[in-house]
């Protein structure tokens, strides 16, 4: 039990470090000739790869039959909101400070922040229904609701490549990446509803009961 | 003096410096250090160039922003990469050749054309079609100068501009990534005659950095960036508008014209503001203006034409 929360204690103070290293960049003036774009690269694609790494854990779990990442997969998931959150606040404050009319026709005409913008809805959505609680009120509904994770990756995506002029290779990336995590969840569910009488379970699920 | 902006909007050079010579200060005193990527050359040989009136009176934004934030894609998508590997082009010596609808065409050697040329100091404003700006002191000359010595017959009525071709040194011209190589660009024969219309050797007062366009590059104010073609080795004057690379590659996104135009939005993002660069943080971005705030001067050249049909 200690080392399982200590490991916690890691990774939490590791997803942190992203936005620590950006502000001591931001305060030693390191972020180059255009620090506000800087800002919104940074913790756009951090945002972007804490929702790959979120989708990473169902796939790798079944891979290694190692049950005990599913709470970190919550935590993952929290902190691709909080990257979204400041890098969608990074937009609105820090780079048109408020205001809403050049904002309005900013959003209006650029249609990659319309992309952003699906994306982060559903990232809030799901964040806000993230308690034990809710998963409770909402029963079965909150894992279909929780699927459209894989609707944010993809808007996500599609926000980066519809931003740019012709290096498409770094979304090209991430969109292999969504595209793979989301084949293997189609194959996996595929498995399970058509062939879970074929297969015997096992592996050390025995540890963990109270999944 | 043309439209000025309020200074504040601008850090100005001295008080950016300040700042990074503190930082610098407290780095060395922990033992770390920022190496800029690139340091400003010594070579300062145009301090004291006679100023043009055609100057936009505003702050110029501090030279180590525009030395270290340039596309220059035939060495890589990323500006600081590419601002590094332009380091090994080699460009002296120098040659330029005016071909086409002229008179006298040949192949010139650059510092023979500089003997000819006065060369002055441009303050001008440059707005990238990724919205953001910045405002460049150039050292040039007019581009009509130079086309009058060679004498433009009346059938020229356009002007092509071919940058370098040399694949060895341009890593995505060896593998033909993105653009058709050499990089092209195109005025129409009025534009590039106009006054304002700039072939800069330098800024700052000095030789124009690599990743900048050195030796020679084309500057016209009120268009966006990319027409500003950089490492000029070719002139051609013709009867029919050129292929242009831009344009090729996505015709719907990059026009001919490219006129700074607030109103003409970018299929895929909005022009109607820019991020004046050297701005803080919390330093809302700028209106764009039309023609790049250069209309009282340009606006003639397009008076019966649909700006959102020729963009
Ligand atoms: C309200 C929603 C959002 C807004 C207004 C927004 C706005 C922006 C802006 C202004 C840029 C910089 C564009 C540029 O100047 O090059 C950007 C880049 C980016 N954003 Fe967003 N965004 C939003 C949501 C998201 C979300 C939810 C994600 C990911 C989960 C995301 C990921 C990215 C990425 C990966 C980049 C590009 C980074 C790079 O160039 O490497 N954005 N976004």
């Amino acid at each position: 039990m200690i080392q399982k929360s200590n490991l916690r204690l890691k990774i939490l103070i590791v997803c942190w470090l992203p936005l620590l290293f950006l502000l001591v960049d931001a305060v030693f003036d390191n972020l180059g000739s255009n620090p506000i774009r800087a800002l919104h690269i940074r913790l756009g694609d951090w945002a972007l790869r804490f929702l790959c790494i979120t989708l990473a854990i169902t796939p790798i779990q079944a891979v290694t039959n190692w049950r005990g990442m599913s709470e970190y997969r919550r935590m993952f998931g929290l902190f691709t909101f909080v990257y979204a959150s400041l890098h969608m606040l990074g937009y609105l404050i820090v780079d048109q400070v408020l205001h809403w009319k050049i904002i309005g026709v900013d959003i209006l005409e650029s249609s990659y922040i319309w992309f952003g913008i699906i994306s982060y809805f559903i990232i809030f959505v799901l964040a806000i229904t993230t308690p034990n609680w809710s998963k409770k009120v909402m029963g079965k509904n909150w894992k279909k609701l929780h699927r459209f994770i894989y609707l944010a990756a993809i808007a996500a995506v599609t926000h980066y490549f519809w931003q740019l002029k012709g290096n498409l290779a770094e979304p090209f990336l991430y969109s292999i990446i969504v595209f793979i995590l989301l084949g293997f969840r189609v194959l996996i569910s595929f498995k399970t509803r058509h062939m879970s009488k074929l297969m015997i379970p096992k592996g050390r699920k025995t540890s963990k009961l109270s999944d | 003096m043309i439209n000025k902006i309020p200074n504040s909007e601008i850090t100005d050079s001295k008080a950016f410096k300040d700042r990074r010579r503190i930082i610098k200060a407290i780095l060395a005193a922990t033992g770390s250090s920022i190496v800029p990527a690139f340091a400003a050359s010594d070579n300062a040989r145009w301090q004291n160039l006679p100023k043009s009136n055609l100057s936009t009176g505003i702050m110029t934004t501090p030279s180590e922003i525009v030395e270290n934030y340039t596309n220059y894609y035939e060495f890589s998508f990323n500006k600081k990469e590419a601002t590094k590997l332009a380091q090994s082009l080699p460009i002296d010596p120098w040659s330029l050749q005016i071909s086409g609808e002229v008179e006298k065409p040949g192949t010139f050697i650059l510092e023979d054309i500089l003997r000819q040329q006065t060369l002055e100091e441009r303050i001008y404003r440059f707005r990238c079609v990724e919205a953001w700006s910045m405002v460049i002191p150039w050292v040039g000359f007019s581009l009509g100068d130079l086309l009058k010595k060679v004498n433009p017959l009346s059938t020229a009525k356009f002007i092509k501009f071919t940058s370098i071709y040399q694949p060895e040194i341009m890593a995505n011209q060896n593998t033909n990534t993105v653009l058709e190589w050499p990089y092209t660009e195109g005025l129409r024969i009025d534009e590039a005659m106009h006054p304002l219309t700039l072939l800069a050797v330098g800024m700052y007062g000095e030789t124009l950095p690599k990743q900048n366009g050195a030796p020679l590059r084309l500057i016209v104010p009120w268009k966006y960036g990319f027409k500003n073609i950089k490492a000029i080795v070719k002139i051609e004057l013709l009867k029919k508008p050129p292929t242009t690379s831009w344009n090729t590659f996505a015709r719907n996104e990059y026009g001919f014209y490219a006129n700074v135009n607030p109103l003409v939005k970018h299929p895929r993002w909005s022009q109607n503001s820019e991020r004046l660069l050297g701005s803080e943080f919390f330093t809302p971005r700028r209106k764009t203006e039309l023609f790049n705030g250069y209309g009282e001067q340009v606006a003639a050249l397009y008076k019966d034409m649909d700006l959102r049909h020729f963009f």
